[in-house]
């Protein structure tokens, strides 16, 4: 059994806006390039070309419908990582140690050398977010690019994760949540971020920002902002429609 | 505790970062590539680059595996099986440019004509245009036909210019942005990249698609409507801004043909404008009640009232534009149920639009002045932006959509204005800056310009004295007089029935035609293989080139293969489809960031290289010696116009040169140096009201765009429209078949309106009650994705998604397959139930479907197994209508294939369905099989 270090001041973690993100993949596959070059062993591809790929991945998008009583159905596009929780269970239940987190920023990591592969954290983790990789043999899981944040070799615009740097939509923010005035911390509290299943216990650095109310647009018509009552409303062959509204609204150019 | 493990947190990320252009899709994004041991490691994208400023989407960062496929082509092929079996054995280069040299010398000199040379989703067009215009042939045209012309063609006659390359919105501005249609495929990162900027402030994003994915999931608010009825739903907005007088008359006044006064005099002049000896349009002047040249100093045109000439009263065109859409027909409670829309949402969208537009008015302190010598203060803008692509485009009625759509932003004053919709340079272009199309054609002969272009009236069609098309493609004739990117779609279909003649040699470039480029896909491979009585090819030959082991390759005789996008020279130009900003002129090069390390070859390359053999104009010296050695050569030192070449930057011999100057030997490195692209910012003066604004049309001289100043109104009413129209009516000498006067009359409206799709219109529509759809998924481009180890596994196969009416209807249940039947074909597929559609309409991925034995996937792949493709489901001509004439299933106007009009039944598959339908037979694959497991780490 591992121990978890004392919780720490700085907390780095990502926010993920639910109200922009548009289920692109972008995150998913950049951080598999990233991942596959660089932190432990290449994330591998078994059966790349064949019946049933089956990859390692760190991060992944899904889809959900959400039905509504009087709206239509809504779509949200639900990214998942590991959430580099406070109280993570897949580090107490690693065996071996290899399961940590880090003292000075919370990340949570897989010290590959000392993994045995036995999937007991991937059994604890209640988000599935960890991949035994087939070809490895050992737990994989996101690193929060622990290798690109305070990487000396990038310059500093890059410092931050690979989904983060390539997000188009800008659906996802990197920072310190452990800090109250951080951007990613003021995003949080602006726009009513959220914990991850918090029933859990797991006290999830990661946030959710919620989507936005859809299909609100609740305008009963033009009349409304039309002051006085619109006047080219009656066919033009009336002189009162169209044809006096033109001359007065030319009138007045 | 004890101390915890450090790991390397600076690891080196490569030893060297190579920035060119990316070709996963046609955005054409600047990606870093970062390159070790010089083999490519990692690729992400350019902060730099005006494209995508530093993201990249999926598709860009798995182009290491599309690089590294299995599926690439290794060496030139020569069949040795029958066509279709994929049996061929490599060749080398000598042989296979000498066997096609053979082919096409004769041709040239005999019948240049014979060769249809046509080209897919390459970059390349203003290259690929120019040679077979050296060669003679009038058969050549790019994707655009069965991609989006009706977006393309409708905006360049209605406004010069459109959606996509030729503007965007103004994503730092806009407080309301109306999406139409599925857009998720084209323009991709810039759109995502603008809708976070629109939800980081909060303004309104309105998704119009049956289908609430992607872009339309994040819609603030969703409008469900039934396929095809996307005009009419427009018409209805523009009815209700109509209705409430909010709209921008001093906008329509000042910048649109609205005052032009239209001759009602009945005769061969009727619908045309009333103009005065000089040719120029009339207006009536609110002060003097005359009609007077649009362009007069200091008069007040009227919008209202007309002139009366000898008894018959001309009225200008924004009466006839409002006695038509103030009509009944257009009210929201008119068209509700048609377009599946209550119509109180349709008047919340109208007054919505109407409130952003007018009460949101947005104004910059920048004077300008525009082309009539009017100094303006500052920029006033009216912040609803709007887009459309393929949703839109893909119907036998959409460019008159587009045109509706087009006319509706027009009509709010929110096109070239702040918080509105945005042109990139070169355009606006108006059409008459555009060439006319050409066929002329003479053995061993040039052809007499260039093929494509913008017609203005019947006397720009291409055909015969008696009608005959003289395109194999039959564009630019009288059943899709604007067809401004060809109709590739029927190519084959053509030339499999000799209609409107045969050809000899078929050259397709990165055009999938025996699959998903196609519609009728099991159709077109019999065609492909359709043999005269005496054993030869009904289409006796067929080169291609790919890069890859698509469908078509097991189609051709020679196979020419191409190399990745990392691997060679390209330009995207302006002369082309250029990758500009609405602030900014932009081009940008590819260059080879590794050599292959197989026998493959740039097409362009090749291209030259066969030019040179067959001695064609400009690609020879007077020697008879290639005059260019490669296609970087060509993209140096070729000039279109004097000092006018395919790179605008770093011109002229000091480098300097922007837009205009002499040829720069050093000009290539001069692009690798700046990170692959060249960009030069448009004056703060010019950045808005383009087409008018004095400024910026000097500056676009300056630059090349064009070589005078081109200010012009916008086309709320299309007089060339109304020319087809006219001959239709019996005037002019060039007069249609009478089967098609009917059709032109109804469809060539000069003013935009909706009409049901020609499917919808001659479906029994009880008998296939169903609309059905495809869209590319965001990380797919084109049939590419599938060999791509990473993209695969994002979407792999292709189900079928029904709303939950149609799944309790069918007693669905999950595991279970449907059978689409259309009125052409059959396919079936494992379904899925989807609630946030369109309750009549079903759909699935595009392009994820392979034949078995392509793209070096195992034949188990589910790409095969458990995908199909709906092309499968339509067909390239309409239903027989018992009149002997082939009537294609494509817009009449442009000829846009009419892939989104479809309509089928749906019924549940039999019980142990586990393999979709319909299944070819595989092909052979020319390639050695592709690993099994890949754990893909470059070392430094």
């Amino acid at each position: 059994m591992t121990s978890l270090p004392p919780p720490s001041a700085r907390k780095l973690g990502l926010v993920i806006d639910l109200d922009t993100c548009v289920g692109c993949h972008a995150c998913v596959i950049s951080c598999k390039g990233w991942n596959t070059e660089n932190y432990g062993a290449p994330l591998s591809d078994m059966d790349a070309y064949g019946a049933s790929p089956e990859g390692t991945f760190l991060n992944r998008v899904h889809t959900f419908e959400v039905a509504r009583d009087t709206a239509p159905p809504m779509v949200v596009h639900f990214p998942k990582s590991c959430l580099h929780c406070d109280n993570a269970p897949c580090v107490t239940v690693c065996p071996t140690g290899a399961s940590y987190k880090r003292a000075e920023d919370g990340i949570v990591l897989v010290n590959e050398s000392a993994c045995i592969g036995c999937g007991l954290c991937a059994w604890a983790c209640p988000y599935g977010a960890r991949e035994m990789d087939s070809a490895a043999k050992v737990m994989k899981k996101c690193t929060l690019c622990v290798d690109r944040i305070y990487n000396d070799n990038l310059p500093e615009e890059d410092r931050t994760p690979a989904c983060v740097r390539t997000c188009p939509a800008g659906a996802r923010h990197f920072g310190d949540l452990g800090d109250p005035d951080s951007d990613v911390s003021q995003l949080v509290a602006a726009r009513g971020g959220f914990d991850l299943m918090p029933e859990q216990g797991t006290a999830p650095v990661n946030k959710y920002l919620p989507p936005r109310g859809r299909d609100t647009l609740e305008i009963p018509d033009l009349a409304s902002l039309c002051a006085p009552a619109p006047q080219a409303a009656a066919p033009s062959a009336q002189p009162t429609g169209l044809l006096g509204w033109l001359d007065r609204a030319l009138e007045r150019l | 505790m004890a101390s915890q493990p450090v790991p390397d947190l600076s690891p080196q990320v490569s030893d060297e970062v190579r920035k060119t252009t990316c070709y996963m899709c046609a955005c054409r994004c600047g990606i870093n590539v970062h390159m070790k041991a010089g083999k490519v490691a990692y690729i992400e994208g350019n902060r730099d680059h005006p494209v995508n400023k530093g993201v990249l989407c999926a598709k860009g960062s798995a182009g290491i595996m599309q690089h590294l496929s299995p599926a690439r082509l290794r060496a030139p092929l020569k069949r040795v099986g029958p066509r279709g079996s994929g049996q061929f054995e490599e060749i080398s280069w000598e042989e296979a440019l000498q066997t096609a040299t053979e082919w096409l010398a004769p041709l040239r000199a005999t019948a240049p004509e014979k060769l249809a040379f046509f080209t897919g989703r390459d970059q390349s067009q203003s290259f690929t245009g120019w040679w077979a215009q050296a060669f003679g042939t009038p058969n050549w045209a790019a994707h655009g036909g069965f991609c989006s012309v009706n977006m393309a063609a409708a905006g360049i006659y209605t406004m010069r210019g459109a959606f996509w390359e030729f503007g965007q919105p103004d994503w730092d501005r806009t407080k309301l942005f109306l999406l139409f249609g599925v857009a998720e495929d084209h323009d991709s990162n810039p759109i995502k990249m603008g809708l976070g900027k629109l939800k980081a402030r909060g303004a309104r994003v309105i998704g119009v698609n049956p289908i609430r994915s992607g872009y339309n999931a994040i819609a603030d608010d969703w409008v469900g409507i039934t396929p095809g009825t996307d005009g009419l739903f427009i018409l209805s907005l523009a009815h209700e801004l109509l209705r409430a007088g909010k709209i921008d008359l001093g906008y329509l006044i000042r910048y649109t043909n609205a005052p032009y006064l239209v001759n009602a005099q009945e005769g061969p002049e009727k619908g045309l404008f009333l103009r005065g000896e000089d040719g120029k349009p009339l207006v009536r002047d609110r002060r003097t009640g005359q009609a007077v040249a649009w362009d007069s100093p200091d008069i007040a045109p009227d919008l209202a009232n007309g002139v009366e000439i000898g008894g018959v009263t001309h009225l200008p065109v924004f009466r006839h534009l409002a006695d038509r859409y103030l009509a009944p027909e257009y009210a929201p409670d008119a068209v509700a149920a048609r377009c599946g829309i209550p119509a109180a949402r349709i008047r919340a969208i109208a007054a919505e639009i109407a409130r952003v537009a007018f009460e949101e008015e947005i104004t910059i302190n920048q004077p300008w002045t525009d082309f009539r010598g009017q100094k303006h203060d500052s920029m006033i803008g009216r912040p609803v932006a709007m887009h459309a692509m393929r949703g839109v485009s893909a119907h036998s009625n959409g460019f008159q959509t587009a045109r509706a759509l087009h006319m509706l932003q027009i009509l709010i004053g929110s096109v070239e204005t702040p918080g509105g919709f945005r042109f990139k340079p070169p355009y606006p272009k108006p059409p008459e800056a555009h060439p006319r199309p050409h066929a002329g054609h003479k053995p061993g002969q040039p052809l007499d310009g260039p093929h494509l272009g913008y017609p203005l009236g019947p006397e720009h069609l291409l055909i015969q004295n008696d009608n005959t098309p003289k395109r194999i493609d039959k564009a630019f004739s009288w059943e899709a007089p604007l067809s401004a990117h060809g109709l590739m779609h029927m190519v084959i279909s053509n030339a499999h029935a000799g209609d409107p003649y045969p050809v000899d040699t078929l050259f397709l470039y990165m055009a999938n035609m025996a699959w998903n480029s196609s519609m009728n896909t099991s159709a077109v491979m019999e065609m492909l293989t359709d043999q005269n009585p005496d054993g030869s090819y009904k289409i006796p030959r067929i080169i291609y080139s790919d890069a890859y082991s698509s469908e078509m390759v097991a189609f051709a005789d020679l196979i020419l293969p191409d190399t990745t996008y990392l691997e060679r020279h390209d330009c995207i130009s302006l002369l082309d489809r250029p990758i500009c900003e609405a602030e900014a002129l932009a081009d940008s090069i590819r260059w080879p960031v590794v050599a292959p390390d197989r026998d493959g070859r740039p097409f362009q390359t090749v291209l030259l290289d066969l030019g040179a053999r067959l001695g064609l104009p400009g690609m020879v010296r007077e020697d008879g010696s290639a005059k260019f050695k490669d296609y970087a050569d060509y993209i140096t030192n070729h000039e279109r116009r004097p000092g006018v070449g395919p790179l605008a930057g770093f011109r002229g011999e000091d480098g300097t040169g922007k837009g205009r100057g002499a040829p720069n030997p050093g000009q290539i490195e001069a692009y690798i140096q700046n990170g692959g692209f060249w960009l030069d910012h448009i004056p703060q003066e010019a950045q808005f009201f383009k087409p008018w604004n004095a400024a910026y049309q000097d500056w676009a001289v300056a630059r090349g765009l064009y070589d005078s100043p081109q200010p012009y109104v916008f086309n709320l009413y299309g007089e060339p429209l109304r020319k087809f129209q006219l001959a239709a009516e019996g005037h002019g000498h060039r007069q249609p078949p009478d089967h098609l006067r009917e059709r032109l009359i109804q469809t060539m409206n000069p003013l935009p309106i909706w009409y049901p799709t020609f499917t919808d219109a001659e479906t029994d529509t009880a008998e296939y009650p169903l609309h059905a759809l495809t869209q590319r998924p965001m990380a797919h481009y084109h049939s590419w994705g599938s060999q791509n180890a990473w993209l695969r596994q994002l979407h792999g196969h292709t189900p079928l998604y029904v709303s939950g009416e149609i799944w309790a209807q069918h007693g669905f249940s999950e595991g279970d397959w449907a059978t689409l039947t259309s009125p052409h074909g059959q396919i079936t597929l494992p379904v899925v139930r989807m609630d946030a559609l369109n309750p009549h309409t079903v759909w699935t991925w595009n392009a994820i479907a392979k034949r078995r034995g392509a793209w070096a996937l195992g034949e188990e792949a589910p790409e095969a197994t458990r995908s199909s493709l709906l092309n499968h489901l339509i067909h390239e001509l309409l239903p027989p209508k018992g009149d002997g004439l082939r009537w294609a299933n494509s817009d009449p106007i442009t000829g846009q294939a009419a892939w989104y009009d479809l309509r089928v039944q749906i019924e549940k598959a039999p019980a142990g369905q586990s393999v979709s339908y319909p299944a070819h037979p595989a092909q052979a694959s020319p390639l050695p099989k592709a690993p099994r497991d890949l754990a893909h780490q470059v070392k430094g």
